[in-house]
C-alpha cells in the first residue's frame, strides 16, 4: 500500500504526458471526421513522420556537429516546426491521391483506402530508411537539457522532457482553439463540417478546406510525433500503430468530431493506461502485468461503442443508412 | 464444335505449361502461367462437367506430380490453398453481408491454438495427468470442434458490435484481433495456456491412415516425404468444402438476405430480414472457417507463435479478396493466388537479385551521377520484407480504379442459374 502511493505522483505525470500526446494525435481524427465523418486510418503514420522528421533533423545536426553549439530550445522549435510541416504537407497530398476520388463511394471504400495508405507508408518509410541509413530503428539523441528534472520537495521529482510535453501541448491546444474558433478559416471549416453543400454555396472552397484540415490535423500529429520521439527516444515506420490506435479510442471516448472532447479524451486514456501499466500487478499480485495496458484502451474502445457510442462529450448524432 | 476446340486448346495449354513447370523448376512465370490454366478453364465456353473434369485433372493428378518433383511448389500450392480458405470465409462476411472485419485473423488464431495446446504437450502444463500430445487421430475431431469454437466466437464478438456502423464496427473488430493476440502472447502466466512469444512446439500431424494401403499397393515412401502432399490434399478438400457452403448459402434465402442487408440494411429489415441475427450468421459462418483452417495451419506448421496472426495477415487476406473482387468465390481464389505468389515468389526472388548484385562486385559508372559500387546497396533493403507495402498499394490501387475487384461477382446469377 505503502509502495502504491509512493509511485501515484509519478503514474499521475506519466499518465498526463500520455494523454497530451494522445489528445494530440486525437485531433487530427477528430477534425477530420467532423469533416468529411471518415477515419483516417493512416494518420498514425502521419505521427511517425512527424517523428522521423525530428530525429533525421537531429541526428544530421550531431554528425555536423552542431547539436552541443545551438541552443536547445532553438533546436527543438526547429524539429517542432519542420516535422508539422512535413507532416501537414503529407497528409494533405495523402487527402489528394487517396482519399478526394473516393469522396462520394460508399463509406467502407474510403476507409480501406486509408488502411492501404497506413501500410504503405510504414513500408516506404522503411524504405526510405534503409537506403539512407541502412537501418530503420533510429533513436534521438538526447539533449542534456531534457534530461534534467526538477525537484517540487523531497519526493516529487518532474523530469524537463514532460513539463516540455505538457507545455507544447497546451500551447498547441490553445493556437488550436483559437484556430478553429476565432478565425475565419476557422469558422469556414467549422461551416464545411456542419453542413458541406450549404458552405459551398455560401462561397465557402470546400476542397480547400477538407485540404486545410488534413493540414492541421496532420501537423498536430507530427507534433505528437516529435514529442513521442523525445519521451520515448525509440522511433520505428512501425511504431504508430498502437498511438494511433489508442488516439482513435480517445477521439470516440471524447466524442469523435468534439475538438474540447478529444483533449478530454485523450487525457482520461492517457490516465487510465498509466494507471493500469502500475497498478494492475500490484491489484492481482502479480498475476497481470503491464503487458495488458494495449488491452485496456480496447476493451473501453469496445465498451464505450456499445453503452455511449456518442462519447463523453458528443451530442452530435447523425443517423444515416448504411 | 467450339466447345471441343476450346476444350483442346486448353488441353494443350496445360500440357505445355505442366512440361514448362517440370523442366524449369526454378521458375516463377512457368508456375503462374500453369497456375493461370485454373482461370482459362473457368473462363473456357465448355460445359460445367468439362470444367469440372480439367480443373480437377490440374488439381488432382498434374499439381502432385509436379509438386513431388519440386517440393517447393507443393509448399507454394498449399500456402496458396490456406490463403484461398482464408479469403474465401473474409469474403462471406465482408463480400457478401458487407460488414467489414478487420480482426479476421483472431478466429484463425483461435482455431490453430485449440490444436495446438492439445496436439502437443502443452496441455500437460495446466490439465494433470500425462494424457498430452493427443493421438494424431484427434486431428479430426478438432477440425470439427474448431468449426464450433470459431463460430460460438464469432458470435460472441458479433452480439455487441453487430449494431454498430460500418466503420466503427471495423475498427472494434480491429481491436478484438489485437486483442485476441495480445492474449495470446501473455496467457503463459498466471496458468500457461499458450507458452506466450515462445510459441508452441511440437505440434502433432494428422494421421498417416492411408500408410498400410500404399504398402499394400507395393508403394514405399517415407513419412516425411508423404506428408506435403497429405496437407496438399488436405488444403485441397477443405478449400472444396468452402466453396461449396459458400455457393449453397450464396444461392440460399440466407444469401440474399446477406446481400439485401450489404445493399440497405434499413430497406432489408423493413422487407422482414432478421437483421441482426443474419449478421451473427455472417461473422459465425466466416470465423468457423477461419477457425477449421487454422487447425490445418497450425499441423501443418509444428510450430506456431503469436507472430503468426498480427493485424497485417487480417489486411493481407482483406487485400486478397479486394484484389480478386468482393462477394465473388473465383476472385477470392484468383486475389489469394496473386498475392500469396507475389509475396512468396516475385519479392523473394528480388531479395535474391539484389544480393546477387551485391556480391557481383561490379561498379555501375552512369553518366552524370558518377559511378555506384553495386556492394554498396544498403543490406537492409530487402524487398523480401516489404509486404506491407504490397498490401497498402493492392487496396489504395484497387479503391481508385476498380473497387469492385478483378473479377466482379455476376450480377445475374441467380437468373441463369435458375433457367439453366
Amino acid at each position: 500500500m505503502e509502495f502504491a502511493l509512493s509511485i501515484l505522483p509519478s503514474v499521475l505525470m506519466d499518465g498526463i504526458v500520455l494523454g497530451f500526446m494522445y489528445a494530440l494525435i486525437a485531433l487530427g481524427y477528430t477534425m477530420v471526421y467532423g469533416v468529411l465523418e471518415f477515419i483516417n486510418f493512416a494518420h498514425s503514420e502521419i505521427f511517425v513522420i512527424g517523428a522521423f522528421v525530428g530525429v533525421e533533423i537531429l541526428l544530421g545536426l550531431q554528425t555536423s556537429g552542431s547539436l552541443a553549439a545551438l541552443h536547445p530550445a532553438f533546436v527543438l522549435f526547429v524539429i517542432l516546426v519542420a516535422g508539422m510541416l512535413c507532416s501537414g504537407l503529407i497528409a494533405m497530398g495523402l487527402e489528394r491521391v487517396a482519399y478526394r476520388p473516393l469522396r462520394s463511394a460508399p463509406r467502407l471504400v474510403p476507409l480501406i483506402s486509408a488502411i492501404g495508405a497506413s501500410f504503405f507508408l510504414q513500408d516506404f518509410i522503411r524504405f526510405v530508411e534503409s537506403l539512407w541509413r541502412n537501418t530503420f530503428y533510429l533513436s534521438y539523441p538526447s539533449l542534456d537539457l531534457l534530461e534534467t528534472s526538477l525537484k517540487f520537495g523531497t519526493a516529487v521529482e518532474v523530469p524537463i522532457k514532460s513539463l516540455l510535453v505538457i507545455a507544447t501541448a497546451l500551447l498547441m491546444l490553445f493556437f488550436l482553439y483559437f484556430f478553429v474558433n476565432r478565425t475565419k478559416l476557422g469558422t469556414a471549416i467549422r461551416a464545411v463540417a456542419q453542413d458541406p453543400a450549404t458552405a459551398s454555396l455560401m462561397g465557402i472552397p470546400v476542397n480547400r478546406m477538407i485540404a486545410l484540415t488534413f493540414f492541421v490535423g496532420g501537423a498536430m500529429g507530427g507534433a505528437a510525433g516529435i514529442l513521442f520521439g523525445l519521451q520515448y527516444s525509440l522511433v520505428n515506420p512501425y511504431s504508430g500503430f498502437f498511438p494511433g490506435l489508442k488516439a482513435f479510442t480517445a477521439a470516440v471516448l471524447g466524442g469523435i468530431g468534439n475538438i474540447p472532447g478529444a483533449v478530454l479524451g485523450g487525457i482520461v486514456l492517457g490516465l487510465l493506461e498509466a494507471f493500469a501499466a502500475s497498478y494492475l500487478s500490484i491489484l492481482t499480485d502479480g498475476a497481470f502485468g503491464a503487458e495488458y495496458k494495449d488491452l485496456f484502451a480496447f476493451a473501453v474502445l469496445i465498451l464505450i461503442l456499445i453503452f455511449r457510442p456518442k462519447g463523453l462529450m458528443g451530442e452530435r448524432v447523425r443517423e444515416e443508412g448504411a | 464444335m467450339k466447345a471441343l476446340a476450346a476444350g483442346l486448346g486448353l488441353i494443350a495449354y496445360i500440357g505445355c505449361s505442366s512440361l514448362l513447370v517440370y523442366y524449369h523448376p526454378q521458375s516463377v512465370l512457368a508456375f503462374l502461367l500453369f497456375e493461370a490454366s485454373l482461370l482459362l478453364i473457368y473462363y473456357a465456353a465448355l460445359p460445367q462437367k468439362a470444367k469440372l473434369f480439367l480443373s480437377s485433372l490440374v488439381l488432382i493428378f498434374l499439381m502432385p506430380v509436379l509438386g513431388v518433383s519440386n517440393g517447393y511448389y507443393l509448399e507454394v500450392a498449399i500456402q496458396v490453398g490456406i490463403y484461398v480458405a482464408l479469403a474465401l470465409g473474409l469474403n462471406i462476411v465482408v463480400g457478401l453481408a458487407g460488414l467489414l472485419n478487420l480482426g479476421f485473423v483472431a478466429f484463425f488464431a483461435i482455431g490453430a491454438y485449440l490444436w495446438a495446446i492439445f496436439g502437443s504437450p502443452q496441455a500437460n502444463q495446466f490439465i494433470a495427468g500425462n494424457f498430452f500430445p493427443l493421438s494424431p487421430w484427434w486431428f479430426f475431431v478438432f477440425l470439427v470442434l474448431s468449426i464450433f469454437a470459431g463460430a460460438f466466437t464469432g458470435a460472441l464478438l458479433g452480439l455487441p458490435v453487430l449494431r454498430l456502423r460500418g466503420d466503427y464496427l471495423a475498427i472494434v473488430t480491429l481491436g478484438f484481433g489485437e486483442v485476441i493476440r495480445s492474449l495470446v502472447n501473455n496467457l503463459d502466466k498466471p496458468i500457461n495456456l499458450t507458452n506466450g512469444p515462445r510459441g508452441i512446439n511440437p505440434i502433432e500431424k494428422p494421421p498417416l491412415f492411408f500408410q498400410p494401403v500404399l504398402h499394400f499397393f507395393g508403394f514405399e515412401s517415407a513419412a516425411a516425404s508423404l506428408y506435403p502432399l497429405y496437407f496438399y490434399f488436405l488444403v485441397l478438400f477443405l478449400v472444396v468444402v468452402i466453396i461449396l457452403v459458400t455457393r449453397r448459402l450464396n444461392d440460399s434465402s440466407i444469401g440474399r438476405a446477406w446481400k439485401a442487408i450489404r445493399e440497405d440494411e434499413i430497406a432489408a429489415a423493413a422487407m422482414g430480414v432478421p437483421v441482426v441475427r443474419m449478421k451473427l450468421l455472417a461473422f459465425a459462418v466466416g470465423a468457423s472457417f477461419a477457425a477449421a483452417v487454422g487447425v490445418l495451419f497450425a499441423a501443418k506448421q509444428v510450430y506456431i507463435n503469436p507472430e503468426s496472426f498480427t493485424f497485417m495477415e487480417s489486411i493481407g487476406v482483406l487485400a486478397m479478396g479486394i484484389l480478386g473482387g468482393m462477394g465473388s468465390i473465383p476472385g477470392a481464389i484468383l486475389g489469394a493466388s496473386v498475392v500469396t505468389i507475389v509475396n512468396l515468389q516475385l519479392l523473394k526472388g528480388l531479395s535474391l537479385w539484389l544480393n546477387s548484385l551485391r556480391q557481383s562486385g561490379i561498379v555501375l559508372s552512369l553518366p552524370l551521377l558518377g559511378s555506384f559500387d553495386l556492394s554498396q546497396i544498403p543490406a537492409q533493403f530487402e524487398p523480401a520484407k516489404y509486404e506491407r507495402m504490397v498490401f497498402g498499394l493492392i487496396l489504395i490501387l484497387m479503391m481508385i480504379f476498380r473497387p469492385q475487384g478483378i473479377l466482379p461477382p455476376r450480377q445475374n446469377s441467380e437468373r441463369s442459374n435458375g433457367a439453366a
